[in-house]
């Protein structure tokens, strides 16, 4: 989870927030109903790929939930993300299964050839870099998803061969 | 339709019981569990059925998994009277072929796991053998033969990778609701949790509590009291419970009525994980199913009895695993953990008294009222009644999901089961519990798996991960992995947990970077043991659980860290280097090509250079050479 980078503006100055279709999310799809907030966030970062600033005052005011509450949701877990995240997002699994069969070999190959760290998103936005905990396909380790697809048994040398795929 | 009568759902089975056992057509069943899914399940799924799709006699359809997840991408091939065969590894390329080489009768054993002989079912002895005229085949292994199956016995995971998990008339077939009917029809309140009690289920989510004295004191609550279901299945390397709720959702949302109907509920709540993106997807399919049927909503089954399912996601936090914070999850909260002076029985979700069990446990309550308390209570170990579905995973040959009775040895388990370390590696020990568990050595195979003993060695059950760990896995960096998770994970409420895990953490990272100092093994287990002491969830108290253990099995591998500076098992990478064994190098030069850096030279057929300067230590070259040539020093 990273913070709001305050230096660099022109992060999320560039993103239009349609403000009816996230008045249908908080009404029609969760009957703005304060204990679905966690559904509401995970649904607008569905919608433009992270939570942008200005959503996220949008709902503490039409919710009457404070703000405070809503960014202390948007950092605690680890879904969210307050920047905006590349065109692809690599997950790198280090559940233990994969640990053990090399899977922090497979992120250090990663992590060079894209020159980013987790959480990261490269220049021209189109990888973002993420580790996660385990995603059930324990025996296809070491595994790394790239947006939906699941690749399993990587070796460290695959994994540029199989970035190349995705533009 | 609404089911109304047990009449009504044995219509159904009736109905069912063709299609299921005796298709009229081959029916081709891919496995489209997550697992199989990755392995290619859903390209080839799609080929068979734009080739067949009820074409040439010949049905494709999708079920859940079976278990064997090494050999995915499984598929069952039968046919009325016909062998049930099921072929592995069968992707996109060889799925057309397979159909074929069933329907030409020619059953290519190098691509078949095994045949299935009879799909036990639940009512077993209540109706007549469905399998009896099935042919089959000589020379090919019955599953329940395969050393993989023979010890297993399938209570949770009964229906996974017989049925299609969209169907909810696939699962009353196979004795889906008619526990839960029975129960309406038959018992009261009292009796259902008597039944539960006589069975002694104990919670498979990890702590093993016992589940009847659970739902006992939550019905003895008054308020408007919930049913939830703990679906957030955390531990690294456990995904039993995503199985099953991928591959028979239906036994869950079951035993959750009978829950309900027990304690007195008509609000239940499923609370998934966000990274099962098919398990909430086939819930959703399986809760609208259960809704036609008037199964799920009002005046259930004709009774006066009310019960609707809400699912939840998760966003992504471990300590959301722990009841208290679970339940402020749910709330819409940050799920932070609370002090539980209170527990949540009496006053959990909304203050209201709220029950919670984990996937596996609900998936077992209807065998116990179907079966009988008793006859479920003769299986398993003296305290720990049943069975546990164990995800084998790690430096294993047969990686996968098992489900054995409780007091089956470790040795059973990762050797027969499991078929032992791969590549004639050496085994150095089975880690259980995920990040709150220990890594049990070798010296304590022959201890039998049940709540109780786990716990007498160190570790725990905890939901069931069994990662199995051989002589290339350093036991230092493990520690350090799950102190490295639990910091992440940390809630960050209470100082012990927050602060100490972060010590414990800054000790081990410098022991694995060669910073190591006398002393460290020492501070390491006292700060361990004030952090168990001292912290506020069980997150925090079970947190230095992992290290304690190693240190405790393995501390001549801490010594080798912090005196000699070396890590044998050639992990952490300050502590080692590779060498080429010039006796054993052949000169095939496959190391050499795959080398990302050119650190390897030299000609074919002579013993090649490993050049320090260049290496990275990826360690591609030992894992490539087939000559043991590349050495850890």
């Amino acid at each position: 989870m990273n913070a709001i980078d305050p230096s660099r503006p022109e992060q999320y100055a560039d993103v239009e927030i349609d403000y009816m279709a996230l008045d249908k999310i908080i009404e029609e799809d969760f009957y703005n109903n304060k204990e679905n907030l966690i559904m509401i966030i995970q649904a607008i970062q569905r919608r433009y790929n992270y939570l942008p600033e200005p959503s996220l005052k949008y709902i503490a005011a039409k919710m009457g939930v404070p703000l405070s509450r809503i960014f202390g949701i948007a950092t605690f877990y680890s879904t969210f993300s307050l920047e905006p995240r590349g065109r692809n997002i690599i997950s790198i699994c280090l559940g233990t299964a994969c640990h053990v069969r090399g899977g922090e070999r497979v992120r250090e190959r990663i992590e060079g050839s894209l020159n980013i760290k987790d959480g990261e998103t490269t220049d021209e936005q189109r990888f973002t870099l993420e580790t996660v905990r385990c995603i059930g396909c324990c025996s296809l380790g070491p595994v790394v998803k790239i947006n939906e697809d699941v690749h399993g048994h990587i070796s460290s040398d695959q994994v540029e061969k199989i970035m190349d795929r995705y533009e | 339709m609404r089911i109304g009568s047990i009449e009504d759902l044995d219509a159904i089975r009736r109905e069912y019981r063709m299609k299921l056992y005796y298709p009229e057509t081959i029916k081709v069943n891919i496995g489209m569990a997550s697992c199989g899914i990755a392995s290619g399940a859903k390209v080839s799924l799609e080929k068979a059925k734009n080739a067949f799709s009820g074409r040439n006699g010949v049905k494709v359809n999708q079920t859940g998994c079976i278990g064997f997840c090494e050999e995915e991408p499984l598929v069952e091939i039968f046919g009325a009277g016909k062998p049930r065969v099921i072929y592995k590894k069968i992707t996109e390329d060889k799925i057309l072929d397979t159909i074929q080489d069933y329907t030409e009768g020619n059953f290519n054993k190098k691509w078949i796991l095994g045949q299935m002989n009879d799909p036990r079912s639940l009512l077993e002895g209540d109706i007549p053998n469905p399998m009896t005229d099935v042919t089959s085949l000589d020379e090919i292994p019955f599953l329940e033969d395969i050393p993989f199956y023979n010890k297993q016995f399938k209570i949770a995971l009964r229906n996974c990778g017989y049925i299609d998990p969209d169907s909810i008339e696939e699962y009353i077939t196979r004795g889906g609701y008619l526990a839960f009917v029975k129960a309406l029809v038959d018992m009261d309140q009292k009796e259902i949790i008597q039944e539960i009690k006589d069975s002694g289920l104990r919670g498979r989510g990890g702590g093993g509590f016992l589940t009847g004295r659970k739902w006992e004191t939550c019905a003895g609550h008054d308020g408007n009291r919930y049913i939830i279901c703990n679906a957030d299945e955390g531990d690294p390397g456990a995904y039993m419970d995503r199985s099953i709720l991928e591959s028979d959702p239906h036994s869950v949302i079951e035993g959750m009525l009978i829950a309900a109907a027990a304690i007195g509920s008509s609000q239940g709540f499923i609370y998934v994980r966000n990274e099962y993106p098919l398990a909430v997807k086939r819930l959703i399919t399986a809760i609208k199913a259960a809704e036609k049927y008037g199964l799920l909503g009002k005046n259930i089954a004709g009774f006066d009895f009310n019960f609707n399912i809400k699912i939840s996601t998760g966003a992504g936090a471990f300590v959301c695993g722990e009841s208290t914070a679970l339940m402020a999850s749910l709330e819409g909260q940050v799920g932070r953990p609370r002090a539980k002076y209170v527990h949540t029985v009496e006053k959990g979700f909304r203050q209201s008294p709220s029950n919670l069990n984990n996937v596996e446990t609900y998936a077992n309550v209807p065998v116990i009222l179907l079966k009988g308390a008793k006859n479920y209570a003769k299986i398993g170990a003296d305290g720990s009644k049943g069975t546990k579905v164990f995800s084998l995973v790690g430096k294993i040959k047969n990686t996968g999901l098992v489900e054995i009775p409780m007091g089956l040895s470790l040795r059973d388990i990762v050797f027969d089961i499991g078929g032992g370390v791969p590549k004639k590696k050496k085994f150095k020990a089975v880690q259980t519990g995920g990040p709150s568990g220990g890594c049990i050595p070798e010296q304590f195979l022959d201890l039998g798996v049940d709540f109780d003993e786990l716990n007498k060695v160190g570790s725990i059950m905890g939901s069931g991960g069994m990662i199995v760990m051989d002589q290339d896995t350093c036991m230092v960096d493990v520690a350090r992995y799950f102190l490295d998770f639990l910091q992440e994970e940390s809630c960050g409420q209470c100082t012990p947990c927050r602060e100490g895990i972060k010590q414990m953490l800054d000790i081990l990272t410098a022991i694995c970077n060669g910073h190591g100092q006398g002393g460290d093994i020492e501070r390491l287990g006292r700060l361990g043991n004030m952090i168990k002491k001292a912290s506020l969830c069980g997150l925090g108290t079970s947190a230095p659980n992992p290290v304690l253990t190693t240190i405790l099995y393995f501390r001549d591998e801490y010594e080798l860290h912090i005196k000699d500076k070396k890590c044998p098992a050639g992990v952490c990478k300050p502590l080692f280097h590779y060498e080429i064994d010039r006796n054993a190098c052949t000169g095939c030069t496959l190391c050499a090509k795959r080398c990302p850096e050119g650190a390897i030279t030299g000609e074919k057929k002579k013993p090649h250079n490993l050049v320090q300067e260049k290496c990275i230590k990826c360690g591609i070259c030992y894992d490539t050479c087939k000559f043991n040539a590349v050495v850890v020093k």
